[in-house]
């Protein structure tokens, strides 16, 4: 019998410790394909970092760091600089990039790092229990702004594949969800082709996937998919936020 | 083999190039940046990586990376840089990960001055970040033995897995002295197995991690770092001795303050006072069976402790060492002012009369 389906080679046996409705695990195998698919699995090294995939060095089956909260640019380049050939990649949640680790990733774009950065936005701390990120929308409610964020708070919410995008180092920026199948496969075509960039040379690749935390959120799977799609990639547009090589052309 | 005359950073950083450094990742404070000025000339002339990070943060973590991945990586910095690169350092304990930090001290707290001190004992032997671990502590007095120590450091860092501080001051980054480029022993080192370098068809990944969430494997984690840093106890601990064998006063400093120090015993030997040297090399681990033994020893009569701290940070080791056989007297001076050799001596004929 022909197998026509089976598990990505990317990801080891662990059982997942993700909640119900929660889009780690296909972000985790999207990752995991793409890695395969390009050949690239047997030589890669990823970092991981502080927060709800804070264990993803149980499930991806590459060689991986855990990182400090935040840091996993800063150690993805340390990696990538003695390792020049091989395909390094940091995946990380908001918490981590876009707050604690801002500095981190502004500056490895900056420096057009040639790593690539999976940066999974669910708009929420997780892993600690649904404080406000960064990410958090105007009016979203988390366990540090129980009324709903408000701009006089904390501002607005920081769209991070356009701010990277300002940087000439960071060459591809795309933010894609994968609330459906049309939306998974435009995922991961999105990530295939930033590792192909980065082993291209190119700079700095970033793939910024909007992603449900319905634990957090307070929501069933379904409503905060439906959720994201209304809310979320109505304040974060998907699609290429920027793209070198088509400026080129 | 001929001298040369280096300044000391430029030392520490063709030292590092010499023992086989494979990157270099570092931001300017002062007194150190001449480290990163010629790791950026020097170290991709021999093929390693340099970079210039955001941070000291990010710098201590780019080590991390690069270690973590099997390279000999190296940061220097300066004290207000150094507390920055805390949270790399336990990380590197925790995870295991072998690197060389170099500290040039200057004066705290806070910003403090640029000028010379040692106000970063503390948090060199005590660890530093979070958690229980220790980091083996190389505490050079002059040039040569900078070079020296940062070149066995890369050694000593990859045979226990453990990162390796040198505790330099800002007077030793600073100064030039002639130095000799001696070889070095090599240390029989175990392969880098651990190293999440990429698979390369090893039928398991390797992950390089300081969490534990299941509080018996962290115990375990802890049982185990316990048991290595015993072994490096028994085995790496350095001191000095100058002129104990009759001493009646011994004087316990480390780096600058102890060069002060051996001109100190010139002029209080010629006045006929015996007094003697015992000088830390390793600041963790600390000699403390020596000192024991020298304090148990009849014609010691005291001891004056001399560092470049205003309240004294090694004297709590001392004290430890020493058990309260005999008194101890603290001569400090910090900010950036050092002791001098009359301070010194004059501390040290006060000490000795306060035992007759």
């Amino acid at each position: 019998m022909a197998i026509v389906y089976e598990k990505s080679k990317g990801l080891t046996d662990a059982e997942l410790h993700y909640c119900p409705g929660c889009n780690h695990g296909i972000i985790h195998k999207l990752v995991a394909e793409s890695l395969v698919e390009l050949g690239l699995l047997d030589d890669a090294i990823g970092v991981c970092p502080v927060g709800c995939s804070v264990f993803a060095y149980n499930y991806f089956s590459c060689d991986m760091l855990e990182a400090a909260h935040g840091r996993a640019p800063a150690v993805a380049t340390g990696i990538k600089r003695t390792h020049p050939n091989q395909a390094v990649f940091t995946y990380q949640g908001d918490g981590d990039l876009a707050s604690i680790g801002a500095a981190e990733i502004v500056h490895a774009a900056m420096r057009g790092e040639k790593f690539t950065t999976i940066f999974v936005n669910n708009a929420i701390y997780g892993m600690t229990g649904g404080q406000m990120a960064p990410t958090t929308l105007i009016g979203q409610r988390a366990t540090t702004c129980q009324s709903g964020r408000t701009v006089e708070q904390a501002g607005m919410p920081i769209r991070m594949a356009e701010m990277l995008s300002t940087l000439d180092g960071c060459v591809y920026a795309e933010r894609v969800c994968v609330t459906d199948i049309a939306n998974i496969n435009k995922a991961k075509k999105a990530i295939k082709k930033a590792f192909e960039k980065q082993m291209n040379r190119e700079g700095f690749t970033f793939i910024e996937v909007l992603s449900t935390c319905p634990t957090n959120w307070g929501m069933t799977p379904l409503k905060a998919t439906q959720w994201l799609k209304e809310n979320m990639a109505a304040y974060y547009p998907l699609g290429v936020i920027k793209d070198s090589s088509a400026e080129v052309k | 083999m001929a001298k040369e005359l280096w300044k000391g950073n430029e030392a520490i950083a063709e030292a590092a190039i010499r023992a086989g450094c494979d990157c270099f990742f570092g931001y300017p404070i002062t007194p150190q940046s001449e480290v990163p000025e010629y790791m950026s000339v020097h170290l991709p002339e021999h093929g390693g990586v340099f970079v210039q990070s955001e941070s000291e943060v990010a710098a201590i973590n780019m080590v991390y990376g690069a270690a973590g991945a099997g390279m000999r990586a190296m940061t220097s910095s300066s004290s207000p840089g150094i507390s920055l690169k805390q949270e790399g350092i336990t990380y590197l304990a925790g995870a295991e990960v072998p690197a060389v930090i170099v500290n040039c001290m200057r004066g705290g707290p806070g910003l403090g001055t640029i000028q010379p001190a040692q106000g970063d004992y503390y948090q060199a032997t005590r660890g530093g970040g979070n958690g229980d671990y220790r980091t083996v502590v190389l505490a050079p007095s002059n040039v040569q033995e900078t070079v020296d120590f940062v070149q066995e450091a890369f050694d000593i860092a990859d045979q226990y897995r453990n990162p390796v501080v040198i505790l330099a001051d800002g007077l030793i980054g600073q100064m030039m002295e002639p130095i000799e480029w001696k070889p070095i022993a090599k240390r029989d080192l175990p392969p880098k197995d651990w190293a999440a370098c990429g698979r390369k068809g090893r039928d398991h990944h390797n992950v390089i991690n300081s969490l534990f969430i299941d509080p018996e494997e962290c115990n375990q984690l802890n049982n185990h770092l316990a048991e290595k840093y015993a072994e490096i106890a028994k085995n790496e601990v350095r001191w000095e001795e100058v002129e104990c064998e009759d001493a009646e006063l011994v004087i316990t400093a480390y780096g600058t303050p102890a060069r002060i120090a051996l001109t100190a015993l010139e002029t209080l030997r010629a006045d006929g006072i015996k007094a003697g040297l015992f000088r830390p090399i390793t600041l963790w681990p600390f000699p403390e069976k020596a000192l024991h033994e020298l304090a148990a020893k009849e014609h010691v009569r005291a001891f004056l402790d001399v560092e470049m701290s205003s309240t004294g940070q090694m004297i709590d080791d001392v004290r430890l060492g020493v058990e309260g056989q005999k008194p101890i007297s603290f001569l400090g001076q910090a900010g950036g002012v050092m002791p001098t050799v009359e301070e010194i001596i004059e501390a040290a004929k006060n000490a000795l009369k306060e035992v007759k």
